[in-house]
């Protein structure tokens, strides 16, 4: 059963390899484009990385706890919260039980965060205190608890930060495109360049409008298959899982949003805190697979083992491999392909 | 002349891969162990916090149980013999705790016969301990066997198993729950 777990952070390592490499060459091209040698331009690239992943480093969980406005609680607060914290502690087997925050917020939501296993925060809103039953509060915290234990937090924040920067980088670089550096820079080139410089250029402004759509995407896989994995964990801490089955029952039939949540911070959370009610979360945008599937899932296990759950998800996938979506698959796959020519170039 | 320093080198390349393969089998081996003691090292804390409870909730729901004498000494009287054993090997050991898990279920049971009792803010709180530190034997006991299952298949799986038998380490024994009542019901929850 580690072996899975082995083999899924194997493929996530791979994933934010690729994502690292768009950002490397998306770097190359601004360099092309703004100062004529590749250099400048890796260098600039690499520089706001590394000033973004240092901040959210040190500060990520503060900031994104002080973000959400969440308070920190100690066992006379809520006693029945922190004992549950203390049995999944135990279950998960984990050094050192996380701190747990309240949110006071009617919606059902939760999330963990901090940059490892022994400096880490689960957090949940009042709503979920209010409305879950203890088996079912345990799953949700042991959901958490599982991210905690597989080190998806210090995985999904630098993936985030890594999408950050690729995004930020493309925008600007195409803003001083079309606005500013290109009536310029274009005169000096076109000179001397003739076709080859075209071909940069057009290369170029195509993998700027194309390197945020595809860190996105890699960003998402990434996100959606840490959440099956944190799934399958909670099952096999609790040995229950309908516990997480009628949670997360609960928590899709709920129609108030978390006030405090934003685009940046959704990925933390146990269910998309932006998902529109009726729509079936789509496939492809959604940071989490659909809620109905992953209770489906839940219920199709026969035990409560990684194994059982790998079962299921086939079961309910029927014939589907991988761990994404086959519809998402079919329109990731085109995309891919359009990446092996912008190397060549 | 020359090959034979290319016999000598091949030689101490091989005993070298062997020395490390042998070092880290048994730093893994050492872990394992570790992490078994550990883990038994947390169930014992459940089991003593039980103790300390269980003393607590029989002065509380004595004054309102006063037909129940049978069910609270048997409560107690399985605390006490756990408690002698608490030094016993892991087999004894678990038999008396899951006799007193089962104890202790039935009287819970029967605290769903007492209102009074139920509105007691004390009592309330009480339960909610014992819920806790009941949930937290099993997830421990949980924890502490897939340890051991962890421990035992490396000690007695090839190769690891020779390095084992080298250095004297053996395979553990699981905390097996005997007592049938627990075995029935292994969640306590009152919500």
């Amino acid at each position: 059963m580690w072996e899975q777990i082995r083999s899924n952070n194997r493929r996530s390592v791979v994933l934010v390899i690729g994502m690292g490499a768009l950002l490397v060459l998306l770097g190359y091209f601004l360099g092309l484009l703004f100062f004529q040698s590749p250099v400048g331009g890796l260098v600039i690239a690499l520089a706001v990385w590394i000033i973004m992943s240092l901040v959210g480093y040190f500060q990520g969980d503060s900031i994104l706890l002080s973000m959400s406005r969440a308070r920190k609680i100690s066992r006379d607060d809520h006693p029945r919260l922190f004992n549950i914290g203390e049995e999944m502690k135990i279950a998960s087997g984990l050094d050192k039980m996380p701190d747990l925050y309240i949110i006071d917020d009617p919606s059902l939501n939760a999330f963990a965060t901090g940059r490892d296993p022994r400096r880490a925060a689960v957090a949940i809103t009042s709503g979920l205190l209010e409305q879950l039953n203890r088996d079912e509060l345990q799953s949700v915290i042991a959901h958490e608890m599982a991210h905690v234990k597989n080190r998806d937090v210090l995985l999904m924040s630098m993936c985030s930060i890594l999408l950050g920067t690729v995004v930020i980088l493309a925008w600007y670089g195409s803003r001083f495109l079309i606005f500013g550096g290109m009536g310029s820079s274009r005169k000096k080139s076109s000179s001397g360049g003739g076709i080859t410089q075209i071909v940069v250029l057009v290369a170029a402004i195509v993998f700027m409008i194309l390197a945020p759509i595809l860190a996105r995407l890699i960003y998402l896989a990434i996100s959606r298959k840490r959440e099956y994995l944190a799934d399958a964990s909670a099952a096999l801490y609790t040995r229950y899982p309908e516990g997480l089955a009628s949670a997360l029952e609960k928590i899709g039939a709920s129609t108030v949003q978390l006030q405090s949540a934003n685009q940046a911070t959704a990925p933390m959370y146990i269910i998309n805190p932006f998902r529109k009610k009726g729509m079936k979360a789509s496939d492809l945008s959604s940071t989490h697979p659909p809620l109905s599937e992953r209770i489906r899932i839940l219920r199709a296990m026969s035990g409560a083992s990684y194994g059982d759950y790998d079962q299921a998800y086939h079961q309910v996938h029927k014939g589907s491999q991988g761990i994404i979506p086959t519809s998402a698959r079919a329109r990731v796959a085109p995309v891919e392909k359009v990446i092996p020519g912008e190397r060549s170039d | 002349m020359t090959s034979l320093y290319v016999i000598l080198g091949v030689i101490a390349v091989i005993i070298l891969i062997l020395l490390f393969t042998f070092f880290g089998i048994y730093n893994g081996l050492v872990r394992l162990r570790n992490e078994v003691k550990n883990a038994w090292a947390q169930i014992d804390v459940q089991l003593k916090r039980r103790y300390d409870l269980i003393p607590n909730l029989v002065e509380t729901v004595k004054g309102y149980m006063k037909h129940e004498r049978g069910t609270l000494e048997a409560v107690t009287n399985a605390r006490n013999l756990a408690q002698q054993v608490s030094s016993a090997g892991v087999g004894e050991r678990a038999k008396a705790e899951g006799e007193l898990s089962s104890a202790l279920s039935r009287l819970l049971m029967v605290v769903e016969n007492y209102p009074d009792l139920k509105a007691n803010q004390n009592f309330l709180a009480l339960q909610e301990e014992l819920t806790s530190t009941e949930n937290k034997i099993g997830f421990s006991r949980q924890y502490y066997n897939d340890s051991v299952l962890r421990y035992n298949n490396k000690t007695e799986m090839f190769p690891s198993n020779m390095i084992a038998g080298m250095t004297g380490f053996k395979a553990n024994e699981f905390f097996e729950v005997s007592s049938a009542a627990e075995r029935e019901a292994p969640k306590v929850s009152f919500s």
